[in-house]
């Protein structure tokens, strides 16, 4: 199957500049491949700063690569102009992780819906019902169409955002910390119905999160990031039932888990330390000072290429040998 | 039998705003237990964080504190009900017997003073040390405590200069600087990624363990409960829904808010085929429903939820909830 996202190589590099002269890069990415197939979610976890929402963005171009290959349904996306461009922007989404700075104070819930869809050109016969079939679909209703995004909660506002999004049809969504500012009764809903929509239109997503718990449960693939790179890429499943790299493995055991028995018996790791700033990170393995496993001579040096250790499942780590 | 150090009760607390009064707290009691540490669970604007703060009379205008008892029992067995006492008297107690860690570490530091003098601070103004240098001579060693590198230097640091980790463990030191009997900690890790998280739940256990003190734990991560209290006290709009050792709240969970509140959480190391969420949203608290605050949403709600409110039974022993049901 090919895949609707290609991304490769993929670096975003921020200039720290003093005065006038550049002094330094922040590499918030770097160096960074995956791809997503049609119907798929791949989820992206890290902690903050470790260039997870810079890469969403990137690919949407939202923010300009410093270098790599965005190849969408077959296209250079880094090449695209004029028309193209157009297409793309339809038919490549985002859901932002703030509801109450993503959706225009001034403008209805159906004038907020209709903006891109009459922006893109879409015919649609009954403006009315086209959008109030569009709440129907996320969750709200009819009696929603005329009123301001004031009136409604963080989960409401989540769900117009998603209306909004459904409403041109795309074919891959970027799912930017979608819950992350919402309570967990809200959140299941929202992740509910986000699931159900992908099995209906069958999209693609992009599923930024800093929560484990719910990248696992909404994701079939995932890739673990650290101060801009993927040390870590496999099946959902398979990257939590056998974590490879150290910083997944500490990640892991330092998620609380909403159960005391399992709690207990979790394997513990000592986590020590905070991630590095990206403007000069660690030498060879990004990850080494904080690494329990870290051989002096080789982690500090060399940088370990992303190798494929079991099927499907690939890490970035000198333990799982040589390429 | 445990002895407990802080009992709420009935304790109501009101904001008198421009929309109408906000019923925040109605009628919440329960025991806070020497040693342990009890979590206050619930979602946004259930009032675990007023009610952490209305027990040293941290309320401000428009709020009020409108009935309610806080028996507080010292070390020395006396005992002093928290409410009465007038605005000098509680002064010595608060940053002293009874210590906060809040949220947003960025926000609790002042980025104009060194960490050194805030924690100074804190001792001088309770009388522990005699001035504000010998303060900062003890906050190397509280720094120390807290687990941060280079104590030395790092009290000469300014907030801006330390980490959003760094900077929760300075004011984990300032709670802490007075040796405090009581430490709420009111969401003390969401604003910290997860594995700063792991480290300061475990520096506060640690910190608890060794001063023997006793930890109110107020967040919205069921994870954090599981792993770190002994207790757990579930919030829903205002009124205490059950109360329970972690044990029975997640295993036996019985008000049917705290059963939907575990099933909506995403447990990373289970398997889930579809998470439950809750109908409806929080309600708001101008007009709270009559009888059970969560009859609205609730799926077994019958005529007497809407009516009458619910009281808080003991259904086995430490069990309470609050449910028509039992």
């Amino acid at each position: 199957m090919e895949p609707v996202l290609k991304v490769e190589g993929l670096r975003k590099y921020f200039p720290v500049k003093s005065l006038l002269r550049t002094i330094g890069w922040v590499k918030a990415v770097d160096g960074v491949s995956f791809e997503i197939y049609p119907g798929e979610t791949f989820g992206l976890v890290g902690e903050s700063g470790c260039g997870k929402t810079t890469t969403g963005r990137t690919i949407l171009r939202l923010i300009e690569p410093t270098e790599g290959k965005i190849v969408f349904n077959g296209k250079d996306v880094t090449q695209l102009k004029g028309r193209e461009m157009l297409w793309f922007r339809r038919h490549a989404q985002i859901m932002f992780q703030d509801p109450y700075s993503s959706l225009d104070p001034r403008q209805t819930v159906f004038n907020i819906i209709m903006e891109p869809v009459k922006f893109h050109g879409i015919e649609v016969d009954d403006p009315e019902e086209f959008v109030i079939r569009l709440l129907e679909s996320v969750g709200l209703n009819e009696m929603h169409l005329y009123r301001y995004p004031h009136e409604f909660s963080g989960g409401q506002r989540q769900r117009i955002a998603l209306a909004k999004v459904l409403a041109l049809q795309p074919d891959f969504v970027v799912l930017d910390e979608p819950t992350s500012a919402l309570d967990v009764s809200v959140q299941a809903n929202i992740l509910n119905t986000l699931k159900d929509l992908q099995k209906k239109h069958g999209f693609s997503y992009l599923f930024i999160s800093h929560d484990l718990g719910v990248v696992k449960y909404m994701s079939h693939r995932m890739g673990v990031m650290y101060l801009g790179k993927l040390v870590e890429v496999g099946p959902a499943e398979r990257i939590f039932d056998n974590p490879l790299h150290p910083y997944t493995q500490m990640l892991l055991s330092a998620i609380p888990i909403p159960d005391p028995e399992l709690a207990r018996k979790k394997k513990r790791m000592e986590v020590k330390g905070e991630p590095p700033s990206p403007i000069n990170p660690p030498s060879g393995c990004r990850f080494h000072p904080r690494c329990p496993f870290a051989k002096a001579g080789l982690c500090d040096k060399e940088e370990p290429p992303l190798v494929e250790v079991e099927k499907d499942h690939y890490v970035a780590c000198w333990l799982y040998g040589k390429a | 039998m445990p002895e407990p150090i802080i009992e709420i009760k009935n304790l109501r607390v009101y904001f008198y705003t421009y929309a109408g009064v906000v019923k925040a707290i109605e009628d919440v009691s329960f025991n806070i237990y020497r040693g342990e540490t009890l979590a206050l669970v619930g979602e946004t604007g259930c009032g675990k964080s007023v009610t952490s703060r209305a027990l040293t009379q941290l309320i401000e205008s428009p709020g009020r504190i409108v009935s309610g008892q806080v028996l507080y029992h010292r070390d020395d067995g006396s005992t002093v009900d928290l409410l009465k006492l007038n605005d000098e008297e509680i002064r010595e107690i608060r940053g002293n017997e009874i210590a906060y860690i809040f949220q947003d570490p960025h926000s609790s530091l002042d980025p104009l003073y060194t960490v050194g003098y805030q924690i100074g601070e804190a001792m001088e103004v309770h009388g522990k040390v005699k001035n504000i240098k010998e303060g900062i001579g003890r906050a190397v060693n509280i720094l120390r405590e807290v687990l941060i590198p280079d104590p030395e230097n790092r009290v000469r640091n300014y907030p801006h200069e330390l980490s959003g980790g760094m900077k929760q463990r300075v004011v984990i030191g300032i709670g802490i600087a007075n040796n405090p009997r009581l430490l709420i900690a009111d969401e003390p890790t969401t604003a910290l990624d997860v594995t700063v998280q792991a480290q300061i739940l475990e520096l506060i256990n640690e910190l608890k363990r060794k001063y023997n003190a006793t930890v109110l734990l107020i967040t919205h991560n069921l994870g954090v409960v599981a792993e770190t209290a002994q207790r757990v006290v579930v919030m829903y709009a205002g009124k205490v829904a059950e109360i329970g050792s972690i044990d029975q709240i997640f295993h036996n969970p019985l008000h049917p808010y705290t059963v939907a509140l575990l099933r909506a959480v995403p447990n990373p190391l289970k398997k889930i085929e579809k998470l439950e969420s809750i109908p409806g949203t929080v309600p708001n608290l101008i007009t709270p429903p009559k009888g059970c605050r969560f009859h609205p949403r609730c799926p077994f709600a019958e005529e007497r939820c809407r009516k009458e409110v619910p009281e808080l039974k003991e259904i086995e022993p430490g069990h309470w909830v609050a449910c028509h049901r039992y």
